[in-house]
């Protein structure tokens, strides 16, 4: 059995995609584009940990996590500490290039850090944060039971995949993959045609082309 | 899609090799001749006595750029690579594949012979008038042939050997009238059934060139997709050999080598003045004519072309690297096959 913990800010790749999540961290394969290339250099700038206070919050970046039930481990952008009744309440905040999307993957993430943050520290986080770059917002995330359980499932399913070392088959949907970085190296079209059936039609038209047949 | 890197071909003796932030630098007797920068080459290719920084080296081997070091003649002496993005997960599917590897082998043979039958056809197509009758005669029937050896490559059962030897079967039938092909009006210019070590005529020479830098261009492609470049299909295992990438090339020299070298000759580009003769009877390229070998590769490899089975348009000079992703996906279980790269 293996024990490494499945990196954090895999989960968002899984929730997107279980294969895309495979290319990446089974397949270690790793298309270099402007995306990925702008999401290093903003995160270079947060990974720096240090410990500050602004209007009397407590902020932590760069804070280690993990979570041994899940065995998920990772590195949290930024978590705030908000003071309540009940004493400090962790509220993690997660750095994105871009804009909030349609999907769930970056709730996920963030929810995943919730998770590992609730068993270091024994307290239950209702809430988190994360940030986009591209129109400078906060957008409130709130750990319920719906996005909880979504985040364990795909955990889970993650493991299982690498673990087993077998990246899931590909199925082509436009919508999410013709915006995926890794296309070039998935491609999605091909899954499913018989490569063996295309050779022999191949070949036969070859041979009954006019000459020399 | 994935973009065509350049390979820099170094082939002035005494140049040096170096590095001046994201650049590689080339100077010959301390003048600048070139400077590219990193992020636009795939690999560094050195012919003869090249001095290159240990900076330089550092910095391609963290950049996973490969840096080739040949002899003159474009014989391989050593190669310079970073940490390996080699896959284990993938690299023991390969292993186990090799074990049986017939149904690959069937692609790799089925996809060279219909390209080598290609080749000859092409040249029926375009000269077959100007063609003496004998000769035409003599191409039509290794046509025939080769549609036979391709057909039996299709249908039949047979074992790893059989495929293994309608491929020679193939090849000597193809070079058994390459050497008609050849419309240079230097008399000199001539083919006498593939030679290799060393290369006997002009021809010989010619195409044993190219496929160093084929085979290297295959080597790349191999490892960039997490392959190991020495387990082979149709090449058994020989310590030392890269025998997956002479596979993946097998397919792409017919239309990548062999019409280059034909139209090179054909077009006079090179003459048989470009060649040298040794006193044990090899025949080689001499250093100005590598030049106009080179830049023609380059230009060749920047072709556009339909991938046969990806039905994408790409550089011709991509279709080592796509061959090597498809037969990664393959084995990993993806495609039922592995699909051959039919080029026409
Ligand atoms: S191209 Fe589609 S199937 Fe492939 S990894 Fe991306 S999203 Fe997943």
């Amino acid at each position: 059995m293996d024990d490494d913990p499945i990196p954090l800010s895999a989960l968002q790749h899984a929730v997107y995609c279980l294969r895309q999540a495979a290319l990446i961290h089974v397949e270690r394969l790793w298309e270099e584009n402007r995306f990925t290339a702008e999401g290093r250099v903003l995160h270079a700038a947060v990974d720096r940990q240090g410990q500050r206070y602004s209007r009397g919050v407590r902020r932590v970046s760069a804070l280690p996590l993990s979570c041994r039930r899940l065995q998920l481990a990772g590195v949290a952008d930024l978590v705030e500490y908000h003071k309540s009744e009940a004493g400090e309440i962790p509220y993690p905040v997660e750095y994105k290039r871009g804009k909030p999307k349609l999907h769930r993957a970056d709730e996920a993430q963030l929810c995943g850090q919730a998770l590992c943050l609730e068993e270091m520290t024994g307290l239950s986080i209702p809430e988190g944060a994360l940030f986009y770059e591209q129109t400078r917002r906060r957008v409130v995330v709130r750990f319920d039971m719906e996005l909880r359980t979504l985040t364990e499932r795909v955990a889970r399913e993650l493991r299982e995949t690498i673990l087993s070392g077998v990246t899931p088959p590909a199925i082509y949907e436009k919508r999410k993959c013709d915006p995926c970085s890794l296309i070039e190296l998935c491609r999605p079209r091909i899954a499913g045609r018989s490569a063996k059936a295309w050779r022999d039609r191949e070949i036969d038209k070859l041979l009954s082309e006019a000459q020399g047949g | 899609m994935k973009k065509l890197l350049n390979t820099v071909y170094v082939t002035s003796e005494g140049a040096a090799l170096s590095k001046d932030g994201e650049n590689l630098v080339v100077q010959v007797e301390g003048e600048e001749r070139a400077r590219a920068p990193f992020h636009m080459i795939a690999s560094v290719v050195a012919f003869g006595a090249v001095l290159l920084t240990p900076p330089l080296l550092q910095a391609c081997a963290a950049r996973g750029i490969t840096v080739v070091l040949l002899d003159r003649n474009g014989r391989f002496q050593a190669r310079v690579e970073g940490p390996t993005s080699g896959n284990v997960l993938l690299r023991r599917q390969q292993y186990r594949a090799s074990e049986r590897p017939e149904a690959i082998v069937r692609s790799l043979v089925a996809g060279k012979v219909a390209n080598q039958r290609a080749v000859l056809q092409r040249a029926l197509r375009d000269y077959g008038e100007e063609t003496q009758i004998s000769a035409k005669t003599a191409i039509e029937a290794a046509v025939a042939r080769l549609g036979g050896i391709l057909r039996s490559v299709q249908i039949s059962t047979s074992d790893v050997n059989a495929l293994r030897g309608a491929e020679g079967e193939a090849a000597q039938l193809y070079f058994g009238v390459f050497g008609h092909l050849i419309r240079s009006p230097d008399p000199a210019i001539v083919f006498r059934g593939r030679s290799r070590r060393p290369p006997l005529d002009p021809m010989n020479a010619l195409l044993s060139f190219l496929y160093t830098l084929l085979t290297h261009d295959c080597r790349s492609a191999a490892e960039t997709v997490g392959l190991d470049p020495a387990v082979g299909f149709l090449h058994r295992d020989r310590p030392g050999r890269p025998s997956l990438a002479l596979d993946l090339m097998e397919e792409m020299r017919p239309a990548l080598v062999d019409r280059l070298a034909l139209s090179l000759v054909n077009r006079r580009q090179i003459r048989i003045q470009d060649f040298r003769m040794e006193d044990n009877g090899a025949v080689l390229l001499n250093d100005e004519s590598r030049k106009t070998v080179l830049s023609a590769w380059q230009e060749r490899k920047k072709t556009e072309r339909r991938h046969p089975f990806l039905d994408e348009t790409a550089p011709l000079g991509l279709a080592p690297f796509l061959q090597a992703q498809l037969l990664a996906r393959h084995l990993r279980g993806d495609l039922d096959a592995y699909p051959p790269w039919f080029g026409k």
